[in-house]
């Protein structure tokens, strides 16, 4: 499963522009996956995906809409983007600012279906 | 140009639907009046050339005959990514800063209009007029610069000052979604301005804004422990709605949520003027 889901996370990071990607517990904001995350401390990126898309659920649910399907954290010199698998699950990728988003988006979804 | 010509050149486009006539026509048409018909010409135009300024240009100057203000000024936008000098899109564009009393923008684009096009037909006038009036800021409220685009000047979005900003809506009045979609709120998630309603019209802004100020905090600490540096902003996809989340100051938040027909890029350029209506409410109020 492990295996699986590590050869999943590198279709993700051979995207030009992707630092890394990690599967992660939507609920507790453990890491479950993680692939090339150097630099990077997997343990926070984890729990802070899971608080943002956490929160912006319940902000999408109080504004009488459906969770978020796709959320993207944009900064000066890098973004966040996070998609659920499920309900427990999140694939999370971290990226320069060049990144093709779309791109990046499309490998997530892709491996969301598949865990979910 | 009489009907004759342009049914010859709905013919000629019908013979070649990949030739260029498209821009005649639909310029023909929009003089006509029938804008109808010239934005479904110019949009067929525009699926075949993207990223010819000339069409996005055109689009606008239709969009500005519709009172489509936002529109058009996206379009113009496209036009100068695609064509840095484009005289008629900065034209356009200078036409629309002023509309909305941004004299300082309004001159910048009127003299990029000259600079591409010396004898761009109106534009000098226009831009000494414009000159003129931050020359004497009180002469201007009196002198209307004469600016020959097509939009018409009463079906534009009003300037926001200051002093109109008691009402909650007025923070962002133009703007699409003033009073439904877009929402500004301080640090703390207490509601300044603006309104957000649910699908079914109730309104939902402070228990939305509760939430918010926590995603404010989250996505800073998230970008900073991540070395992201400064977070911009949070975008959000759901199965019904689109959000997009920015800090127009270092101490507020805006929210934007549209219809999930409505692209993020789309959202991110209207955050980028809501941010600045916002900005000028907050410096006006303070």
């Amino acid at each position: 499963m492990n295996a699986d889901l590590i050869g999943s996370l590198e279709q993700i990071t051979r995207v030009v522009g992707v630092r890394g990607a990690m599967v992660v517990s939507a609920d507790e904001g453990l890491v479950v996956a993680e692939s090339s995350m150097e630099g990077i401390e997997g343990a926070a990126v984890a729990a802070l995906t899971a608080g943002v898309v956490s929160r912006l659920a319940r902000a999408t649910e109080a504004a009488g809409r459906t969770p978020p399907a796709f959320v993207h954290l944009q900064a000066d010199e890098g973004s966040l983007l996070a998609v659920p698998a499920g309900e427990e699950l999140l694939v999370v990728a971290v990226t320069d600012p060049a990144v093709n988003v779309g791109l990046v988006r499309l490998e997530l979804r892709r491996m969301a279906e598949h865990l979910a | 140009m009489s009907i004759e010509d342009i049914r010859v050149l709905t013919a000629q486009l019908a013979a070649d639907p990949s030739s260029l006539v498209f821009l005649p026509l639909a310029e023909a048409l929009r003089r006509r009046g029938q804008l109808d018909a010239a934005e479904k010409v110019a949009l067929a135009g525009l699926t075949r050339y993207p990223e010819l300024a000339d069409a996005h240009d055109l689009l606008a100057r239709i969009l500005g005959d519709r009172g489509d203000l936002e529109r058009a000024f996206d379009e113009w936008d496209i036009a100068l990514r695609h064509d840095a000098r484009h005289a008629g899109a900065h034209k356009g564009i200078g036409f629309l800063y002023y509309v909305a009393g941004d004299l300082p923008k309004a001159l910048q684009h009127l003299e990029s209009a000259l600079q591409a096009d010396p004898e761009a037909e109106g534009v000098a006038a226009a831009a000494a007029r414009v000159r003129e009036a931050l020359a004497e800021p009180l002469a201007s409220e009196a002198a209307a610069p004469v600016v020959p685009t097509e939009p018409e000047p009463e079906a534009a979005p009003e300037p926001v000052p200051p002093a109109e900003a008691a009402g909650a809506g007025a923070i962002f009045a133009g703007l699409e979604g003033a009073q439904d979609g877009l929402l500004l709120l301080d640090g703390q998630g207490l509601r300044l301005g603006g309104g957000l309603n649910a699908p079914d019209g109730s309104p939902v802004g402070d228990a939305v804004a509760a939430h918010l100020a926590g995603v404010f905090r989250d996505a800073s600490r998230a970008a900073r422990l991540l070395s992201l540096g400064a977070w911009r902003s949070v975008g959000a996809e759901t199965a019904d709605a689109n959000l997009y989340l920015c800090a127009p100051t270092e101490d507020s938040l805006l929210l934007l949520v549209r219809d999930n027909s409505v692209p993020i890029a789309r959202l991110a350029k209207q955050a980028d003027r809501a941010s600045d209506a916002a900005r000028r409410w907050l410096e006006g109020g303070a």
